[in-house]
């Protein structure tokens, strides 16, 4: 290895102060300041860092972002998911074969190009949606590809990589490199006038206790979708002894089907920083930190501007709004490309720079959460809750609802509907009303609700009402029309969590491979009745087993369709008793053909 | 120093447990025992097989990692959470490559013993048939990656016990592997055969070089008695 790049590895350590827990960070510019991570890459940095190399490669070999292996200085990723596919995703994948003459996961013999697909990039209302260099490309179709990968050619010396986080000024350049706003209906919380602080300068004319019975009296829940009671996590965190406290922003928005927080940190960030500020001064804190998914890397120039400006307004720093004392400020964290940062302990580890591994608990984050002390973890449309709760009060955000679900909800709609998008509803509209609103079909054969996480809804519960106490949900809505295959969908998403699984525990690790045969062989035709009901088994062991909520969930889009499409299942069903993973003749094929003669039928 | 003692119930039997114990920690000491795999006395516990899940205060919840408490219910002997240890000792066999009749560690198993214990004729699932290679490049030591079963704890006793950090994972999902600290060979390492991470290894991943079948198989530890019945045999002295 030369000096030159250790020299490089070390400054780019020394920019985040050799602390082992920015181990992302440099782990992300070393990956852009060379394309991969070496095994020499890795040693520098252990030497640097004075860990082991191994700690390195455990953990870069953990995210999807991040390679041990060079691969191609353009990087094309399309993204993979029921509704790309849908809206013509294949067909855009074989134009770029054709137009690079590779095959999705190859990178071309010069490392010019890598194509490859990847899990859902939060653009499941402007599919087919890709990845490039970093930049995000919505509604794509085979024409437009020349013209990108024209660009692509042009854009930049060929002897630098592209930047990263990618530019808009770069983005502007790029052929369909444009995200369209995904707001359709905005209800009480998005809309009226937004004065940034408003919450923030109501908050500051309380003591810190009385702004969280102020959030617990809203009744306000977490909307990524678990819907634990915001004001309960606050006190818990509070009250938890600790140097520090932590006020980290779920932004790892990776729930195929949403684009809420997205949308949300593109269209209103002031809220979100609003709402991350007082939770700061609420929980007596003085760091608060964006764990932003790898994907939405093309926000993070626009969010550091805003975040820029807010310090220069006096809304981050020291004496926030003239407050004395009152100092805090906000970090992004890029992560890298893991399903599974979405949960909370998980976001914590990799916010630690380690793979994102889920915690067990006991202790929660309220106790002990980043770097041990005790840690407030929200989503993003939790903290834009709060900050409008502060500005208009409990009772006002308490009116809208149901019961045991205050305020509204932001539902992602994408699919076969005539306006995907981000609707704000109350919470206790039925999934019919919303299904009205986006102009889904009268005949939608079914919706998928929450995600591959959640569940198939049949008709014959479209009357059923969006809330906590009945269909939960993190706001993903995938609407499926007649045309689609319930089954297909549903290997789609064990294919999905194939992927996704951390491999830390057993059950999640091998069970979701397993599953995902299991689907493959009752859909190709193969699977007996007692097949079925194995497959059917498993899955319920794979939910009952796994450490956390990926696994635990990871066997819904089967359970969920066998219970409500069983039908579907039937009409695959072969009648013998048993019947083998794989059909003999296609087992002897490859000798058939070397032979040049069929066996004989006896 | 007087340590707080106090009870909680398994399988409707009350047992004493103290400050600091978990669940399984206080049900070996009992003389209770709940199968397990990854879990290891001497390490800290790590929950990668969730072979040990109990149905905690009527969650299930792997019982190496959660801390016993005062008034705990907690179910373990029971025909479904038997049948799902079941599937996931079935798991293990399918994703590596586990020839037990011809195993240098059969009889001496951990995998092997509950597969037996829990009543595993052979699996149901089919067989993944991953190609993993053979590093026999230390000279004491060999690493049957066929035989990982990613239960950590070579990872955690080179990193705890022998300070040294050999082991580390690879990947992730059913990708993942265990990784060696150096140009992916073992013999690169300061790993000794004297180590920690050199004996606690369940299966047949880890072996030690020269001294395989100095105890001829049928004469092993689980060829003589049923995996846990060391642990329960506590629990017949006490009530004795």
């Amino acid at each position: 290895m030369n000096t030159n790049h250790t020299g490089t590895i070390n400054s780019i350590v020394e920019e985040f102060q050799a602390d082992r827990s920015r181990l992302m960070d440099i782990a992300l510019a070393v990956q852009h300041r060379f394309g991969h991570i070496s095994r020499e890459s890795a040693k520098a940095i252990s030497v640097k860092l004075g860990i082991h190399p191994v700690e390195i490669e455990d953990m870069v070999s953990f995210y999807a972002f991040l390679d041990q292996e060079p691969r191609g200085r353009n990087r094309i990723r399309l993204s993979n998911t029921p509704i790309s596919l849908m809206n013509g995703a294949r067909d855009v994948a074989r134009a770029f074969e054709d137009a690079l003459d590779l095959k999705l996961g190859e990178t071309s013999s010069d490392f010019e190009f890598t194509l490859e697909w990847t899990s859902d990039v939060g653009m499941a209302d402007q599919e087919p949606a890709a990845l490039i260099n970093d930049m995000i490309l919505t509604g794509l179709t085979p024409k437009d590809v020349p013209g990108i990968v024209a660009a692509l050619r042009s854009l930049d010396d060929k002897n630098s990589l592209p930047p990263f986080p990618p530019k808009a000024a770069h983005a502007a350049l790029m052929p369909k490199a444009i995200v369209h706003p995904s707001l359709i209906q905005a209800g009480p919380l998005l809309s009226g006038p937004l004065d940034p602080a408003a919450g923030i300068k109501a908050a500051l004319s309380m003591m810190p206790e009385k702004v969280i019975e102020e959030v617990t009296a809203s009744k306000l829940r977490g909307r990524g979708g678990a819907g634990f009671p915001t004001g309960m996590k606050w006190r818990l965190t509070r009250k938890s002894a600790g140097e520090e406290h932590y006020v980290l922003c779920n932004a790892d928005e990776g729930e195929p089907g949403t684009f809420k927080d997205r949308m949300l940190l593109a269209e209103f960030p002031d809220l979100v920083f609003d709402g991350m500020t007082i939770a700061g001064y609420a929980l007596g804190s003085k760091q608060g930190i964006i764990y932003l998914r790898g994907e939405y890397a093309y926000l993070w120039e626009p969010l550091q501007a805003a975040l820029r400006t807010r310090r220069n307004q006096g809304l981050l720093g020291t004496h926030i709004c003239g407050h004395p004392g009152f100092d805090f400020d906000i970090r992004i964290q890029l992560g890298a490309g893991a399903y599974i940062c979405g949960e909370e302990s998980a976001l914590i580890e990799s916010l630690e720079g380690k793979r994102g591994a889920p915690r067990d608990r006991p202790p929660f984050p309220t106790e002990h959460g980043y770097l041990q002390e005790p840690s407030a973890v929200d989503n993003v449309e939790t903290y834009v809750c709060a900050a409008r709760i502060m500005e208009k009060g409990a009772a006002w955000f308490a009116g809208y609802g149901t019961k045991q679900s205050a305020g509204t909800k932001l539902m992602c709609v994408s699919g076969d509907c005539a306006r995907p998008g981000v609707y704000e509803v109350p919470f206790g509209i039925t999934l019919n009303e919303l299904l009205d609103m986006c102009g889904a079909p009268p005949d939608t054969a079914y919706v998928q609700m929450s995600g591959p996480s959640g569940q198939a809804v049949a008709p014959k519960d479209f009357g059923r009402r969006i809330a906590y106490e009945d269909l939960s949900t993190g706001g993903s809505t995938m609407i499926f029309g007649q045309q689609r295959d319930v089954l297909d969908v549903a290997l789609q998403f064990a294919n999905f969590f194939v992927d996704e699984s951390c491999g830390w525990c057993t059950p999640c690790r091998v069970g979701t491979t397993l599953l995902k045969q299991g689907m493959e062989k009752i859909i190709h035709g193969r699977a007996s009745l007692a097949d079925v009901s194995a497959t059917e088994a498993l899955a319920n062991t794979v939910a009952r087993m796994s450490r956390c909520g990926l696994g635990q969930t990871a066997p819904n889009p089967i359970l969920t369709t066998m219970r409500n499409f069983p039908e579907a299942y039937e009409a695959r069903v072969v009648p013998e008793s048993f019947s083998p993973l794989t059909a003999l003749d296609d087992a002897l094929r490859e000798a058939i053909e070397v032979q040049g003669r069929e066996p004989v039928e006896v | 120093m007087v340590t707080e003692t106090f009870q909680f119930t398994i399988d409707g039997i009350e047992i004493d447990a103290i400050e600091g114990q978990s669940v399984i920690e206080a049900c070996d000491a009992a003389g209770i025992y709940i199968p397990r795999l990854c879990h290891h006395p001497d390490l800290e516990p790590s929950g990668n097989c969730r072979v040990c899940t109990c149905k905690i205060n009527g969650r299930n919840s792997a019982a190496c990692v959660t801390p016993a408490a005062h008034g705990m219910s907690i179910e373990n002997n029971t025909p479904q959470l038997n049948n799902d240890r079941r599937m996931i000792i079935e798991m293990l066999f399918v994703e590596g490559n586990h020839p037990c009749p011809y195993c240098v560690a059969s009889g001496d198993c951990e995998l092997q013993a509950l597969g037996y214990r829990l009543g595993m004729v052979a699996p149901t699932q089919p067989y993944q048939w991953p190609g993993r290679k053979i590093d026999a490049s230390h000279p004491d030591i060999y690493l049957d990656h066929d035989r990982c079963i990613l239960c950590s704890r070579c990872i955690r006793a080179s990193r705890m016990e022998d300070g040294k950090t050999v082991f580390g994972f690879e990947g992730r999902g059913i990708a993942m592997r265990l990784n060696v600290d150096a140009d992916g060979r073992l013999g690169d390492t300061q790993m000794a055969a004297v180590d920690k991470a050199a004996s606690v290894c369940p299966v047949a991943c880890i072996v030690i070089k020269r001294d395989s079948y100095t105890i001829p198989n049928g004469s092993r530890r689980f060829d003589k008695a049923l995996i846990g019945s060391d642990i329960e045999a506590k629990r017949g002295q006490r009530k004795s």
